[in-house]
């Protein structure tokens, strides 16, 4: 009994510091990073203790400092804006013709059934096998690159925009008619805020393949970007290189998928979801 | 007015739908479609509204022939279908087609529907009887000659129907509208309607008219009102619907 009744008026104290200290979003950033921190940590102590060796697997430590000496030498930024810069372009581009000739497909019957079928067919085939025609018809160099990363982004983009027209709830459409909207209407005022949703999830994606793209674009021959500095360490033999490549890759693509999820957020604040419960 | 010449609209075979309709409606009437599920009310609705031209015969507004939606219809439906990324302000002036005097319009029919205070909320805030009092508004502010109601209260509680079945008696008296009310719940009817339509069988066809003469805003518990809905009761003969039955005989013995 005794026990208890010290130990209760402790808990409430934890509680209203929480309430009065940490507003909820860093709590909830607190939270997220407690289990990468914890295996950060553990990394760390086998590295120092000897488990994992240096020349295979070196410790956070070092791949900071590589990217430490990255930042001090000046040369980083010149990588990142490259590769920042092919994946704007290229996400621009894609994005651009998905929506596009998602909008069409999506609304036009007969463009569907012309159209939609030859799509499917070219989504089968894995965007990298395209590279060694892309390379022959715009060399090596930019176009070729870029070239790969809309052909990349284009395609979830363009899925999700038809599914989402297609799915527009026919009840709403007809709200519209009894109100004898124009197609352009129509499309404007309900097809496209109703698909919206489904838009954002296909340029989220996309923006995913399209970080997977500059990758492999930049391993296959560059001479500036995050990928070509993989290529370097692989054959300098450092593989704090490859890490400190590979969390700057980590670091970009997070912060882009946090721009475009704000847009999001902003843009869908009246859908009414089990995640937006809060 | 309003005037329907044996109109006709099946599907499945002509199992399903109505047939042989011929109404007129009178300005400002408040006319009543009552039946059981099935017997064909709602497309009866829909093809009235424009929203269904795959119909037979011929349906009139003022001497003029219809066949896609007309400027002068209004509907409000069973569910409310307010676009979920327009607050509440914007879903009421959903319909109007010049930019300039929208708001001020539908501040005037926030307040007639009585959700003043309410304007900036979205649909995903609103319960159901708001939502539904926004799908009024969003459906008057076009000013219809003849506004048709799907089921309108059906999803709603028991309260919440019969205020809104006060406020749709209020709007009616101010904007002496006709009124298609397509209904399954008697007591709605006989609260409302002037005229009651009652159809029946599938395909549905007109079965009985009858009028309601008695002084709007009755009273709910009415003497004459029950007499009437368990005349009406009988008509719907709930408890053996030869026709639906024969006809599921039919769809068994098609297969």
């Amino acid at each position: 009994m005794a026990s208890k009744n010290t130990v209760l008026p402790q808990k409430s104290q934890w509680k209203s510091k929480d309430k009065i200290r940490i507003p909820k979003k860093l709590k909830l950033t607190l939270v997220g990073s407690i289990v990468p921190l914890v295996l950060l940590v553990a990394w760390q102590v086998m590295s120092v203790i000897g488990v994992f060796e240096s020349h295979l697997l070196p410790a956070p430590t070092q791949v900071l400092e590589r990217i430490g000496s990255l930042v001090a030498d000046g040369s980083l930024w010149g990588h990142i804006g490259v590769t920042l810069y092919r994946i704007f372009i290229g996400f621009g581009i894609g994005v651009a013709c998905a929506v596009i000739a998602g909008s069409v497909v999506g609304y036009l019957k007969t463009a569907e059934l012309l159209v939609d079928p030859l799509i499917q067919g070219f989504r089968s085939i894995p965007s990298l096998a395209w590279v060694p025609l892309f390379i022959l018809w715009m060399g090596i160099g930019e176009p070729s690159k870029i070239t790969l990363i809309a052909v990349g982004v284009f395609f979830p983009v363009y899925l999700n925009i038809v599914s989402g027209i297609q799915g527009v709830d026919r009840k709403l459409i007809e709200v519209g008619k009894i109100y004898n909207f124009t197609p352009l209407q129509m499309v404007k005022r309900i097809i496209l805020p109703a698909s919206l949703p489904s838009f954002f999830t296909g340029v989220r994606s996309g923006l995913g393949l399209g970080w997977m793209f500059v990758v492999a674009a930049e391993l296959m021959g560059a001479s500036k970007g995050i990928g070509y500095l993989l290529v370097v360490g692989q054959n300098t033999y450092s593989p704090d290189l490859v890490l400190a490549s590979i969390v700057m890759i980590a670091i970009f693509g997070k912060l882009t998928d946090s721009v475009l999820k704000g847009f999001e957020v902003r843009a869908l604040h009246w859908q009414d979801n089990f995640g937006k419960q809060n | 007015m309003l005037s329907l010449k044996n109109v006709s609209r099946t599907f499945n075979g002509g199992l399903a739908g109505f047939q042989n309709i011929s109404l007129q409606s009178k300005k400002g009437e408040v006319i009543g479609l009552l039946g059981t599920s099935g017997c064909g009310k709602s497309t009866l609705l829909r093809v009235i509204s424009g929203l269904d031209p795959d119909y037979s015969g011929a349906v009139e507004i003022d001497q003029e022939k219809i066949k896609a939606v007309h400027e002068k219809v209004g509907i409000i439906f069973q569910e409310p279908r307010l676009m979920p990324w327009l607050n509440v302000i914007d879903n009421i002036g959903f319909g109007v087609k010049q930019k300039t005097d929208k708001l001020s319009e539908a501040k005037a029919y926030i307040d007639l529907v009585g959700l003043a205070g309410s304007e900036k909320l979205y649909p995903k805030d609103l319960s159901g009887g708001m939502a539904q009092r926004v799908s009024i508004a969003r459906a008057l502010i076009t000013n219809p000659e003849v506004l048709l109601l799907d089921e309108p209260f059906s999803a709603l509680d028991a309260f919440t129907k019969m205020q809104l079945q006060d406020l749709l008696l209020n709007i009616w008296n101010q904007y002496r509208s006709s009124i298609f009310l397509v209904t399954h719940d008697i007591d709605e009817a006989l609260y409302l309607c002037d005229r009651i339509f009652i159809l029946r069988g599938q395909p549905g066809e007109v079965y009985k008219e009858l009028t309601v003469d008695v002084q709007k805003p009755r009273t709910r518990g009415d003497e004459e009102l029950a007499k009437m809905k368990g005349q009406i009761l009988e008509l719907l003969d709930l408890s053996k619907s030869e026709k639906g039955n024969q006809n599921e005989h039919n769809k068994v013995a098609s297969k």
